[in-house]
């Protein structure tokens, strides 16, 4: 028994650094749910990425249209990145509530980034809205389509996040903070973040390299 | 009210897709009739359609792959016959729907019945080769079977309720355009796809999750059966290529919906950036489709060799190595676009080097079975079929891969042939020799072999007499998606390529008959002990078919081949005999989120081909209703108590003891 014991061992160790690494079984169902959820993510910031190579390939495309640098207003484009980014740090302290089972902390957390949340929303919509009155909507030209997209997928992105954090304020309120709520509060936040890291990405290519003269 | 929909609709005045529409509708609604007569509907409902069983979902995934490859297949049969008689005449499918049966077979045969089967597969086989009860996300597991579903019905609703896209499979623009294609043929090709395609993600994330983080005690990454090394590989490449489709549709639908114009010839958009993309995912898919493919011939060789994989690790490096290269190739796709030289020479190269780590693959299984007790039963015949198959589909690949050839054969014959030579040779066997492979672990007993021989003898024969002709026509210069022509070389080969089609329908009708034939024989086909083939991974230690829950006890592996080792110590040591603790066991609570998620999926798509707005809100408030219920739950888990699992368990390990002894004695 004892030779068949050290064969395993041998199999388990191949590179004969004397450390035996076994497998110790299936993970638990957090760590299951975060990491499912991180691949999501990773997929997400494919198609993503996606949507910049396609506004890397038009940019230049204005077709006798605006370029960048004439329509975007850097000072609106300020406030939605302090909004955004302060909201991850709300983000945050409503998840470290949840995991201390403070509802007030939580919901206080909660409240204030979804504010800043609809702030961002509202500014983008603003600024989207504007564009279109001058004339300078998504059919325009190619650059336009490609800025259009991009921004807006992201702004879809932060309202679907809007309406799973209220969904994730409701679950809370009427189901406490059970262990799959909580699993579900991270997944939120992962995406709440991952949303941000986006931002960061649409921010200094289409507004600063974009809005380049 | 109805958007664009009216009764224009209905071809009324073309006879072959309003029969052939009659004739499914009628199928249906007799099936349908005939459930609801018999009274099976509640057990459909509670046992398979509300289901979050991996072993169910992928045997639904297997069951809707089958049943779409009867309607390609059909399409397959309708263009060599057309190809056949339209030699100087105009045969006897008008241009337009000449263009969409293409359309529909390439669409149909890839996203309907290759990926749902090797997904199904996938599904039914990798918890239980890492000796687990389920896999990360069951619910979700059933949303992306069901959304896929709503997928290949949206495409067949096509048949009768508008048309199909007359593009080709992939769409390419500036033809699938609004300009060029004003009807909703690519609305929807593209919203079925995009449908699907979220099923197919979700599919991905949750195997990937699976293998990497859900596997047995002991089952190290170097101990994993070579199937679940595929499917990481397979579905890593799913999680990374689909979000480009998704992306891609995304942007054509922007430019037909809302006059965006990523890919239109006026205001800047460019045309080639859908190429670049489209193929981006388009190549990867070749190699998710392929990949769990040669981790079933994998399986089977070793089995039937009755030896180890032979060079397991280097069967993992060069999986991984395709995974990762299979990104790096994609511009072969169109070297005609004018990238100059020097990027057509690395893509060429970067093409030919995957030839590489497949051609490790071929002699690591042609050394597994050197010297093996080879066993030719019929899931071994398609892996040999396969080896020989797929090495003629793979040199005439490293052959375009060269650019200047690539010039030649663009969208010729000969490209068709190559990549039905690798597609059929590699991906169709792959899912028939484990569907043959695992059918009695899915359900219990065997296939008839007798026919599963014929079946393979008629596909094997029918495939080599339909598209080795195509070649030869490539290199006579025949273009692909002709409706009709006018050269007289080409027409001997049509015709040969007709009667190999012939051939392969035979084959297909084989195993129709096959499964007949062993459903009335399952009695006499029976698999008591769970081990029908004398195999060698985890799949095989449950019985047939295994328990809702897999594994009475968590295996403990200790090597490769898991299964193969226990037997090996269960002989030494004439199995164990005492009692087990059998302990509760929780496992999901079926779930009818999945159908209810691809009911509004479906409404929502149908109504977004047609521009039926309000439908669209309706649809899309439906689903996000279905989220939220399911989100309130208060118990997805039920409680299968200990003396059940006794149960169950205690019956199957007698049948194994006695086969345990009996080979002992031999």
């Amino acid at each position: 028994m004892a030779m068949t014991t050290t064969a395993d061992h041998a199999r388990a160790d191949p590179h004969h650094i004397g450390v035996v690494i076994e497998h110790p079984g299936p993970a638990p169902k957090r760590i299951v749910t975060a990491y499912g959820f991180w691949v999501f993510l990773l997929s997400d910031i494919v198609m993503f990425s996606c949507f910049f190579a396609a506004y890397a390939v038009l940019v230049g495309q204005t077709a006798g249209g605006p370029k960048g640098a004439e329509i975007f207003d850097q000072r609106s484009v300020a406030i939605e990145t302090v909004c955004l980014l302060l909201s991850s740090f709300t983000c945050g302290m409503a998840s470290i509530a949840a995991d201390v089972r403070n509802r007030f902390w939580f919901y206080l957390g909660m409240t204030v980034t979804c504010v800043l949340g609809l702030i961002f929303l509202v500014l983008e919509f603003r600024e989207f809205a504007d564009l279109i009155a001058r004339g300078y909507g998504p059919s325009r030209s190619a650059f336009l389509t490609a800025f259009f997209s991009l921004v807006g997928c992201h702004g879809l992105h932060v309202s679907a996040g809007v309406l799973w954090l209220l969904t994730m304020m409701a679950q809370v309120f009427a189901k406490g903070f059970r262990a799959d709520v909580l699993r579900r509060m991270m997944c939120f936040a992962l995406f709440w973040h991952a949303l941000d890291i986006i931002w960061v990405g649409v921010f200094s290519v289409v507004y600063l390299l974009g809005g380049a003269p | 009210m109805l958007g664009k929909l009216d009764w224009s609709a209905i071809p009324l005045d073309q006879p072959i897709p309003l029969v052939a529409g009659a004739v499914v509708l009628v199928a249906i609604l007799g099936v349908l009739t005939w459930v609801v007569v018999k009274g099976h509907l509640p057990y459909l409902w509670s046992e398979w359609i509300t289901s979050v069983d991996h072993k169910r979902i992928g045997v639904m995934y297997i069951l809707l792959a089958s049943v779409m490859l009867l309607r390609g297949g059909s399409d397959a049969i309708m263009m060599r016959i057309q190809q056949a008689v339209a030699y100087q005449s105009q045969g006897y499918l008008p241009p337009e729907h000449y263009n969409q049966i293409f359309s529909a077979h390439g669409t149909i045969m890839i996203f309907f019945v290759a990926m749902p089967f090797v997904i199904g597969l996938m599904n039914l086989v990798v918890p239980l080769q890492l000796g687990v009860r389920d896999v990360a996300f069951p619910t979700l597991n059933s949303v992306g079977f069901w959304l896929t579903a709503t997928g290949a019905l949206l495409v067949n609703v096509s048949l009768v309720v508008g048309e199909f896209a007359r593009t080709g499979w992939l769409a390419f623009p500036p033809l699938s355009g609004l300009v060029y294609s004003p009807g909703v043929g690519v609305d929807y090709y593209a919203w079925s796809l995009q449908i699907s395609g979220v099923g197919t993600l979700v599919a991905g994330i949750n195997l990937v999750t699976t293998v990497l983080k859900l596997r047995t005690k002991g089952m190290n990454y170097l101990r994993m059966p070579m199937f679940c090394w595929t499917t990481l590989a397979s579905n890593l490449l799913i999680v990374a290529a689909f979000p480009i489709l998704t992306a891609t549709l995304a942007m054509l639908l922007l430019d037909r919906y809302l006059g965006f114009h990523f890919f239109t010839n006026e205001a800047g958009g460019n045309v080639m950036m859908f190429m670049n993309l489209i193929w981006a995912w388009g190549h990867p898919e070749v190699y998710i489709l392929v990949l769990p493919a040669f981790g079933i011939f994998s399986e089977v060789v070793s089995t039937f060799s009755g030896k180890a994989l032979f060079g397991y690790r280097s069967m993992v490096l060069a999986t991984m190595a395709i995974c990762v290269v299979s990104f790096m190739v994609w511009l072969h796709h169109f070297f005609t676009m004018g990238a100059g030289p020097d990027v057509n020479a690395i893509f060429g190269i970067a093409s030919m080097i995957i030839a590489i780590p497949t051609g490790v693959k071929i002699y690591n299984w042609l050394f597994t079975m050197y010297g093996g007790r080879i066993r030719f039963a019929t899931p071994m015949l398609w892996s040999v079929g396969f080896m020989v198959t797929f090495i003629i589909g793979g040199l005439t690949g490293v052959l375009v891969a060269v650019p200047p050839a690539d010039f030649m054969l663009h969208n010729s014959m000969f490209l068709v042939a190559h990549f039905h030579n690798v597609i059929i040779g590699g991906v169709l066997f792959g899912a028939f020799a484990g569907l043959e492979y695992w059918f009695p672990k899915a359900f219990g007993f065997r296939l008839d072999e007798r026919w599963g021989k014929a079946a393979f003898w008629f596909t094997f024969i029918g495939f080599y007499v339909t598209f080795m002709p195509l070649y030869i026509a490539g290199m006579l210069g025949m273009t692909r998606r002709l409706q009709h022509y006018d050269v007289a070389a080409w027409r001997p080969w049509m015709i040969v390529a007709a009667v190999g089609v012939a051939v392969l329908t035979i084959g297909v009708i084989c195993q129709i008959v096959q499964l007949v034939v062993s459903i009335r024989n399952r009695e006499a086909l029976r698999d008591r002990t769970g081990d029908p083939w004398d195999g060698r991974s985890l799949e095989w230690a449950t019985s047939s078919p295994p328990p809702v829950f897999n594994f009475a006890f968590n295996p403990d592996v200790r090597g490769e081949d898991a299964y193969w080792e226990m037997k090996v110590h269960a002989r030494q040591q004439s199995l164990a005999h005492e009692q087990p603790e059998y302990q509760d066991i929780e496992m999901p609570r079926n779930s009818p989120t999945g159908f209810v998620c691809a009911f509004f999926a479906t409404i929502m798509g149908f109504a977004l081909i047609w521009h039926i707005w309000w439908m669209v809100i309706l649809g899309g408030l439906g689903a996000f209703a279905t989220f939220v219920v399911f989100a309130w739950r208060d118990h997805d888990e039920y409680v299968i108590p200990a003396e059940e699992v006794a149960r169950i368990d205690r019956s199957n390990i007698e049948e194994r003891r006695n086969l345990v002894s009996m080979a002992g004695a031999v």
